[in-house]
């Protein structure tokens, strides 16, 4: 088991490794000279020289990557050409709105899509199944920023009841800044349910096949105790993986609904980052991300090998 | 879980069946509306899209001949849904072809050789995977510009391991079946049997895969236009409308609702074109998913 720890773990790091130089490999092909990128066509060829050395841009690519890369381990990403401040310390703040954001709407997601898969998956072939495939696959195919935008219109615009974007911060109380975020987490769930619900009602499905529920059911257990008892815990193992990945598509997803909302977060420094040409944040924003996702993977593989039985006695 | 082998019901569910052809149909229906809408809009529109018209801004729906009104320039909005439906089919079709092209070799690689190669490129894709489709087209425009190339580039590189992912799992089935063995020992190379052999058996997994990609690539484009990251005026893109009226959303909130219906009505339409044709094109997979 600790072996299986710790292999996973040296493919992450091998896989952030890859990652980071993917993204400063992109970096790197550039057309034209970050520094001329940086500075604007108006600067003197002798002022672009002094930033290329300043920045080490006339070093090999390698010799770059492994200065950042000791940097970055100690938790300095470098300085944002555009303000002058450290980027770590901007995505440490910006992470304390995308991060909870996240949260909350894989919270709703989960919320959302186990009751209803479990509820379809009992009514298998009924009218009640029927709703709920229906009902997911219409979510499925919603756009989540376009759900934000009807959201801000009805919620926000018509009937006032939450603010249409912005947001005031942790340090103003936490209704505030949990009001604000509730309808960009709302959009994202909205996507993200359709989808789990759809895996969690086959899972159950699948489950519900399989013998020791017919066993269960045999012991005088009904047909719902079965479900829950026996049938959701199982069925949650395969379930796992997709959370995780879905996780990950949150993150992604919040880029887009900071958009939608006007909120202060990694996916909006990104934009903001590239409109500005600043590209060091580009670069550490999106490293930050990819090993966020990375990690996501990680401990879902643990997880999953920890709770699947059968892999846990391999 | 029911393994492939698995004998298959002497009786098909006819109700669930019926339900499921259903959807296959709605698909077929809405992709087949889409594609002609898209066709009819190069030679003919109601109106021309992107004519401005100062003195019939903001018309509501059904106003002067104009079905769905006209925008803050006058410009009518039913003419540049039309017109948009050009722009979300190329991306889509774009998108998955560059997916398709890189994910099905190395797909098949992997699941060919086996050992170090097939560990080395599932590990690969897996890096690749962390990359959303957002986040490889904000790298890709900050190294270039932003643009329909670049985005359409951005999805189809993030949707490369999705693709060399299922033709691997659907290519190491059919590898270990009796005729490919024969083939291989008849003296055919492996790139000759995975053309030959392995690809056509695994066809129908593929068609599936791309559906659904497709849908995804329609949804993803049409963010990237709503940031601003992906089609560039003066291309009509739905996505780039929902931009547009987002900052009009107190004035006109009606803007907001008939681009993101059509992409919703657009990816539906795939998503249920693909759920069909999984059924169509391998009946044990309805039985499991019944």
């Amino acid at each position: 088991m600790l072996g299986y720890v710790v292999r996973r773990f040296l493919i992450f790091l091998a896989s952030v490794i890859a990652a980071s130089l993917l993204v400063f490999f992109v970096m790197s092909v550039l057309p034209g000279d970050p520094a001329v990128v940086m500075l604007g066509t108006q600067a003197t060829p002798e002022s672009v020289e002094a930033l290329r050395e300043e920045l080490g841009l006339n070093r090999p690519f390698l010799a770059q990557y492994f200065d950042w890369a000791w940097s970055a381990v100690r938790g300095d990403l470098g300085v944002s050409f555009f303000s002058g401040i450290a980027i770590s310390g901007q995505i440490a703040e910006r992470l304390k709105v995308t991060l909870p954001l996240a949260f909350m709407a894989m919270t709703m997601t989960i919320l959302v899509a186990f009751p209803a898969g479990v509820f379809a998956a009992a009514r298998h072939r009924r009218p009640g199944d029927t709703v709920v495939s229906v009902s997911s696959q219409i979510g499925l195919a919603i756009p989540a920023f376009w759900a934000g935008l009807i959201l801000v219109t009805v919620f926000a615009v018509n009937l006032s009841w939450f603010p249409a974007g912005g947001f005031p911060g942790w340090d103003e109380g936490f209704w505030p800044a949990f009001q604000a975020l509730l309808l960009p987490a709302i959009s994202l769930a909205l996507v993200q349910s359709a989808i789990l619900t759809r895996y969690v009602r086959s899972a159950v499905l699948e489950t519900l096949k399989l013998d020791f529920i017919r066993t269960a059911r045999a012991k005088g257990l009904s047909r719902s105790a079965a479900l829950w008892r026996h049938g959701l815990r199982n069925a949650s193992i395969p379930v796992l993986t997709v959370l995780g990945l879905q996780f990950a598509a949150l993150l992604a997803g919040t880029v887009v609904i900071e958009s939608v909302f006007v909120l202060p977060g990694l996916g909006s420094m990104l934009l903001q980052a590239i409109t500005r040409r600043d590209l060091f944040l580009v670069q550490g924003g999106a490293i930050v991300i990819v090993t966020f996702i990375l990690m996501i993977s990680l401990v879902v593989d643990i997880v999953y090998h920890f709770a699947d039985p059968r892999l846990r006695a391999q | 879980m029911s393994t492939p082998d698995a004998p298959l019901p002497v009786e098909l569910d006819h109700k669930r069946r019926r339900f499921r052809r259903a959807n296959f149909v709605i698909g077929l229906v809405i992709v087949a509306t889409v594609i002609l809408t898209a066709i009819l809009s190069a030679f003919w529109t109601p109106y021309d899209p992107s004519a401005i018209s100062p003195s019939e801004v903001f018309l509501p729906p059904g106003s002067s001949g104009h079905i769905l009104g006209t925008d803050q320039f006058g410009r009518d909005v039913f003419s540049q849904i039309m017109v948009g439906s050009q722009n979300a089919l190329f991306v889509g079709v774009l998108a998955v072809m560059i997916a398709i092209v890189i994910g099905i070799p190395l797909g098949g690689l992997a699941a060919a050789k086996r050992g170090w190669i097939e560990d080395l490129l599932m590990r690969i894709s897996d890096v690749i995977y962390a990359f959303p489709a957002v986040l490889t087209a904000i790298l890709f425009v900050a190294a270039f510009q932003p643009g329909r190339t670049p985005a359409m580039i951005a999805i189809g590189i993030a949707y490369i391991p999705i693709v060399a992912r299922v033709t691997r799992g659907a290519a190491l089935s059919v590898f270990q079946l009796d005729f490919v063995t024969a083939a291989r020992s008849y003296g055919r190379s492996q790139n000759f049997v995975f053309w030959r052999h392995v690809v056509p058996n695994i066809l129908s997994v593929l068609i599936v895969q791309a559906t659904v990609l497709f849908a995804l690539a329609i949804l993803a484009e049409a963010a990237l236009s709503f940031l601003g990251l992906g089609t560039q005026p003066p291309t009509p893109s739905w996505g780039r409308s929902l931009r547009d009226a987002q900052t009009l959303i107190s004035k006109a909130p009606g803007l907001a609702i008939w681009p993101g219906l059509a992409i919703a009505f657009t990816v539906l339409g795939f998503n249920l074109l693909g759920d069909g044709l999984r059924d169509a094109l391998d009946p044990r997979l309805e039985v499991r998913n019944a």
